[in-house]
């Protein structure tokens, strides 16, 4: 294994957008010009936050972009408490891209769900715009996307623009407050109100693992072929090169087996409580 | 124009119904279009009718005197629209409010109850249909409550 693999390269921040209370998305170059880089959509970076330590974080960026990474990251800890709190011009370490990524290049005439849940639209974002710059390649699209309240809902503008390239955006709340006109609701009960029907049609889904359990199932009971339907698990990891053993979730490594994985795979060890 | 019978026989709520049902119950029922804003049923009202929303959407509703309305559910295409009008004491206890222009059909609980009960296979299979609609609202709402985005 090259040492490289686990050596952070240096990425400056660029621009810093707050998308809610918690939740920040930075653009990074890097520091020196001469490394290069590519990623596929579902793909993360081991983000080192110098001085306090590393953690994963899915890439929420354009794949096709060149020169620049995009990340959006909730803080919810010490790690992701110092990356949000990084300023343009502050360097960070980056490690990868790691990990599996979303098989849409590998879906093309089919209808495409995309099913999110909170943070769970970051890792995401790069499948719409694949789909949005290959539109013509997919039939129907639909976007549902679920969060806590409507402050908490990531891209807000964003998420509007998408709806000019032929694609369903449908966004739910758990707790409305005044002013909210849309949907009300787990994001599960959007899936009877898009416009794809399950059967037939191939689903990505990202959010925490009892909203990634209830939309597998109420897709399959509706007639989506279980081995369409794929899922991105976040589990606390360490090397993110499949190593140190820590995201080991039955036979599989999160970090290098997944994150993305079709449903059938994870369903048999999602259902334990121990795991 | 298509009857009731025939607009619910191709609906998944009723679907499997055998036509005979589907025209009987479609005999309780009639189209109807809310415009946004307008109430299906009021809080404390006589339970009488239930809804199947063909287009648009239905917001569920609590208000308390001096505090902001509150709106915890939406149902929209395709959804079923109040129970009460099947169980004791026949009184709605929420508020049902189109927020967009929303076309349903309205059935008559009243007349559809009368039939259930003279006959039992309909009652039977009306009665698992709606079990189904509650115990996925049941399953939602739990979902709603455990703040599921908030345990990532
Ligand atoms: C493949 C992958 C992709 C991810 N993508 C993103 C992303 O795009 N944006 C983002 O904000 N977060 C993402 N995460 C989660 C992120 O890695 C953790 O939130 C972060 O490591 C927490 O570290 P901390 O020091 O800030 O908090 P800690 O103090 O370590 O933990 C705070 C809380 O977060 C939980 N936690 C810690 N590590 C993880 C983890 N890896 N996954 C889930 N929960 C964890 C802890 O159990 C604790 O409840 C991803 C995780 C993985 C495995």
């Amino acid at each position: 294994m090259s040492t490289e693999l686990l050596m952070p390269q240096p990425w400056v921040v660029q621009k810093t957008e707050r998308e809610n209370e918690d939740v920040v998305t930075l653009t990074l170059a890097p520091e020196s010009s001469d490394h290069g880089f590519s990623f596929l959509p579902g793909q993360f970076n081991m983000l080192y936050a110098f001085g306090v330590g590393e953690s994963a974080i899915s890439i929420s960026g354009d794949a096709t972009t060149n020169g620049s990474m995009v990340h959006t990251i909730r803080d919810v800890g010490a790690v992701t408490h110092a990356l949000s709190a990084a300023h343009v011009g502050d360097v960070i370490g980056i490690r990868g891209p790691y990990g599996s990524e979303w098989p849409i290049a590998s879906h093309t005439g089919r209808d495409i769900l995309v099913v999110a849940g909170g943070i769970g639209l970051a890792p995401l974002r790069p499948v719409v715009y694949h789909i949005i710059e290959n539109r013509h390649k997919y039939k129907d699209v639909a976007v549902l996307y679920g969060s806590r309240e409507p402050k908490d809902l990531l891209f807000r503008a964003e998420l509007e623009s998408w709806k000019d390239h032929n694609i369903q955006v449908e966004a739910t709340v758990d707790n409305a407050t005044p002013g909210w006109t849309r949907h009300i609701g787990v994001v599960t009960t959007l899936i009877r109100r898009a416009k794809v029907e399950p059967r037939g049609a191939a689903a990505f889904v990202c959010g925490p693992e009892i909203m990634m359990r209830f939309t597998a199932s109420e897709l399959t009971g509706r007639g989506m072929n279980p081995d369409d339907v794929f899922i991105s698990m976040e589990r606390n990891m360490k090397c993110a090169v499949g190593l140190c053993g820590r995201c080991q979730l039955g036979p599989e490594f999160i970090c290098k087996d997944g994150p993305v994985f079709p449903w059938p795979r994870m369903s048999p060890v999602m259902t334990i409580r121990e795991l | 124009m298509k009857d009731i019978g025939h607009i619910i026989s191709e609906h998944a709520f009723f679907s499997d119904l055998p036509e005979r049902y589907c025209k009987l119950i479609g005999g309780c029922g009639k189209a109807e279009v809310f415009e946004p804003g307008q109430f299906l049923f009021k809080t404390g009202n006589k339970a009488t009718q239930f809804f199947l929303v063909r287009h648009g959407q239905v917001a569920l509703e609590l208000h308390a005197p001096g505090k902001d309305v509150f709106r915890f559910q939406t149902i929209g295409h395709g959804g079923i629209v109040g129970w009460s009008w099947l169980f004791p004491p026949f009184t709605y206890m929420f508020d049902a409010r189109a927020i967009e222009q929303t076309r349903v059909v309205t059935f008559d609980g009243l007349c559809l109850r009368g039939k259930c009960e003279e006959d039992h296979e309909l009652g039977y299979r009306v009665i698992k249909r709606f079990a189904n609609v509650m115990s996925r609202r049941l399953v939602e709402t739990r979902l709603q409550l455990i703040d599921v985005y908030g345990r990532e």
